[in-house]
């Protein structure tokens, strides 16, 4: 019953920070490290709550939180990519602007209220004893982002794209030699990380939350950028690693209501220090799996 | 080649941990009230008088439906009530340094009175209060004091006492929760008013507290509240800054809520029961008045004043649709008893968790005393660090 719930909780507070790991590991796939994804996550976060008050629609919503994710991310893109910036310091940058941009965007949403989106059981599968509660009564924009994974796994490892996506981010060179234009693939990329992000926001703020308050991603868009090094960039790795965050959210959760001894100080730590501890026992079991090219810009000849 | 990408890696992952600390780290207010007494010293004539404006500053923003609210509603009444003065607000003030850099700013732009609003923003009054003894301070909550630094506060936990006799009475399964900040004396205490109070219609209630380490993290405030619905939970309580997620979330999955620091009735027409809430309007007139007339030394306000139940500072929000007839004359009768102070919601005995007694037989402790409080009640379910 207690596993039972705490593996529910986990797949709530889990999914927005999911979302943006797989968005990060796309960016990250073809090359570019961006630590804006907390800006991203806000702007998507507050755009899609935004959208989502003006047209009842949650739906639309996601489309604008999607794209604001999509627009701050473009700026990352921008300077990375076409001005040489430094990726992490960029990224950092971004992540700030996204703070500062959203609160003062938002002050006005702070006290709306929104429908959103709401649990949807599946008829059958949420009847299943243990497994139905956990898996199967979520919100419709959870259910598409953990089938999302594996469509992401299928482009990344079994298509054409997702070739070409990776060589991007391992060896730059062979790509511009086969006549596709790195530069091109990581723009692409990075877009595709900023409206993941922004989608993981309008989860948080449109399904998970039905608010919208200053900073409401409280340091989820980071947790995700370190989760898809925990991930190796692997998307069911990172999938994984999300929701062994939201676990560790909603046990410290749970084991605070036993009355257990345990200071509440402690058990907000227990996150981190769970995917910290991944983190080094994944470093010391494997191989860097890390894309070559990662954090460098493609200067070559014609590239410009 | 394999080994430097290799100290890369580790490099970066160290380094996006340290700042996923660093961002969350950030959003939690350190909780560390230590009381003393008034310092000593500054000899500048009559805090308060002379200016062309007052300032007040907000840890968050005007609409939370919460503690942001309820200030500023206050400063509202201030402006209407000293049309000649012009009324400087700042939101979304951070508890650091920063506090003192705005502080300063609505200085040189006149104010002589100040209302910093949040407990965080104690430590900046101080060291501003210190630099320009010409300046009135009422901070909220705080525990410390100065010469041209009064605190003000209400004794919220009365009408918590109210809402927990509210929710045990309209509860079935005798299981409250109750969504909490961190550990520092106010939060604790109407942890254990609420408790009292449900304990003094249902012996059995328990109240289960959790903390959520931030004023206002709506993501763990959801998770808080479907944890604590999920574990049998029929009534949430909070103490929280922003109070929106708790309430909606609660209507959401059926279940009872009472609110805090502002009315959110309009959030949850089915399951809101009562709130316990500021009225800061007449205080902050009052207390205005009192600095710009010069007597703001030897006034109630000059050291740590608190507005009662009875002083109408803090008050319990009208019931919502679902509480019958019967619940609402019972609660009322006892709103009255606490105002004619035949009821304390203190009274003694009072035991802690561990089954010790913190309150003799007999004793009703003073404000001041129970704002001293570091333990929580027994019958609450949860525990705070030692």
């Amino acid at each position: 019953m207690m596993i039972a719930d705490i593996l529910t909780g986990a797949i709530r507070s889990g999914t927005s920070v999911m979302l943006a790991s797989q968005g990060e590991l796309i960016s990250e796939r073809a090359g570019v490290i961006n630590l804006g994804t907390e800006g991203s996550m806000l702007c998507g976060a507050l755009g899609g709550f935004a959208v989502t008050v003006w047209t009842g629609n949650p739906w639309l919503g996601v489309l604008a939180g999607g794209i604001a994710g999509m627009l701050i991310s473009a700026i990352h893109a921008f300077l990375v990519l076409a001005c040489g910036a430094n990726q992490l310091a960029t990224g950092l940058t971004i992540m700030f602007f996204g703070m500062g941009v959203t609160s003062f965007l938002g002050r006005g949403f702070v006290s709306e209220q929104i429908v959103g989106f709401n649990p949807v059981p599946i008829p059958f599968l949420s009847d299943i004893p243990f497994i139905g509660g956990i898996l199967f009564n979520h919100d419709p924009l959870t259910y598409l982002a953990i089938l999302f994974v594996p469509c992401l796994w299928y482009v990344l490892f079994r298509t054409r794209l997702g070739i070409v996506l990776r060589a991007t981010g391992e060896r730059q060179e062979v790509l511009f030699a086969s006549g596709i234009n790195p530069k091109l693939v990581r723009y692409l990329a990075v877009l595709a990380g900023g409206f993941l992000a922004g989608v993981g926001g309008v989860q948080l703020s449109v399904a998970f939350t039905h608010s919208w308050v200053e900073n409401m991603t409280q340091g989820r868009g980071v947790v995700a950028v370190a989760l898809v090094i925990f991930a190796s960039w692997m998307p069911a790795r990172a999938m994984l690693g999300a929701y062994l965050f939201g676990a560790a959210q909603a046990l410290q959760l749970t084991v605070q209501q036993q009355g257990l001894p345990i200071s509440p100080f402690f058990l907000f730590m227990v996150p981190y220090l769970l995917t910290l501890a991944a983190l080094l026992i994944v470093e010391r079991k494997q191989r860097s799996l890390m894309p070559e090219s990662l954090g460098k810009v493609f200067a070559g000849d014609g590239a410009r | 080649m394999n080994h430097t990408r290799k100290a890369f890696r580790t490099t970066l992952m160290l380094g996006v941990l340290a700042l996923s600390m660093l961002v969350s780290a950030c959003s939690q207010p350190g909780a560390a009230p230590s009381p003393s007494g008034a310092a000593e010293g500054g000899e500048a004539a009559a805090p308060g008088t002379g200016g062309s404006a007052i300032g007040f500053i907000f840890v968050g923003t005007k609409d939370d439906h919460g503690y942001n609210q309820a200030a500023y509603i206050g400063s509202e009444a201030v402006e209407q009530a000293f049309p000649d003065m012009k009324v400087l607000r700042s939101e979304n003030v951070p508890e650091t340094a920063e506090a003192e850099r705005v502080m300063e700013q609505m200085i040189k732009n006149g104010a002589k009175i100040i209302f910093p609003t949040s407990y965080g923003h104690l430590e900046p009054s101080l060291n501003v209060a210190k630099r320009h003894p010409d300046v009135a301070f009422f901070h909220q909550g705080g525990l410390k004091t100065a010469d041209n630094l009064g605190t003000y506060f209400g004794t919220i936990w009365e009408p918590n006492y109210l809402a927990g006799v509210t929710a045990a009475q309209m509860s079935k399964t005798g299981k409250l929760g109750f969504i909490v900040s961190v550990p520092i004396p106010q939060v604790l205490l109407n942890v254990n008013a609420f408790q009292l109070g449900a304990q003094s219609v249902n012996p059995d209630a328990t109240t289960s507290v959790v903390f959520t380490g931030s004023w206002c993290d709506p993501g763990q405030q959801a998770n808080a509240a479907n944890s604590l619905i999920d574990a049998g939970a029929d009534v949430l309580g909070q103490h929280q800054d922003c109070t929106k997620t708790v309430i909606e979330t609660a209507e959401r999955r059926g279940v009872m809520s009472v609110g805090y620091h502002t009315d959110a009735s309009a959030l949850a027409p089915e399951g809101w029961l009562t709130g316990s809430v500021w009225n800061w309007s007449d205080l902050f007139v009052d207390m205005t008045r009192t600095a710009i007339d010069g007597s703001f030394k030897g006034s109630i306000y000059d050291g740590k004043y608190r507005g009662m139940l009875k002083d109408d500072v803090v008050q319990l929000t009208d019931f919502g649709a679902s509480v019958p007839e019967d619940v609402r004359t019972y609660v009322l009768e006892q709103k009255q008893a606490i105002i004619d102070g035949t009821l304390h919601p203190f009274a003694g005995p009072v035991k802690d968790q561990e089954g010790n007694v913190k309150i003799e037989e007999g004793a009703e402790p003073d404000a001041e005393e129970l704002e001293a409080t570091d333990y929580l009640v027994e019958g609450v379910i949860g525990s705070i660090p030692k």
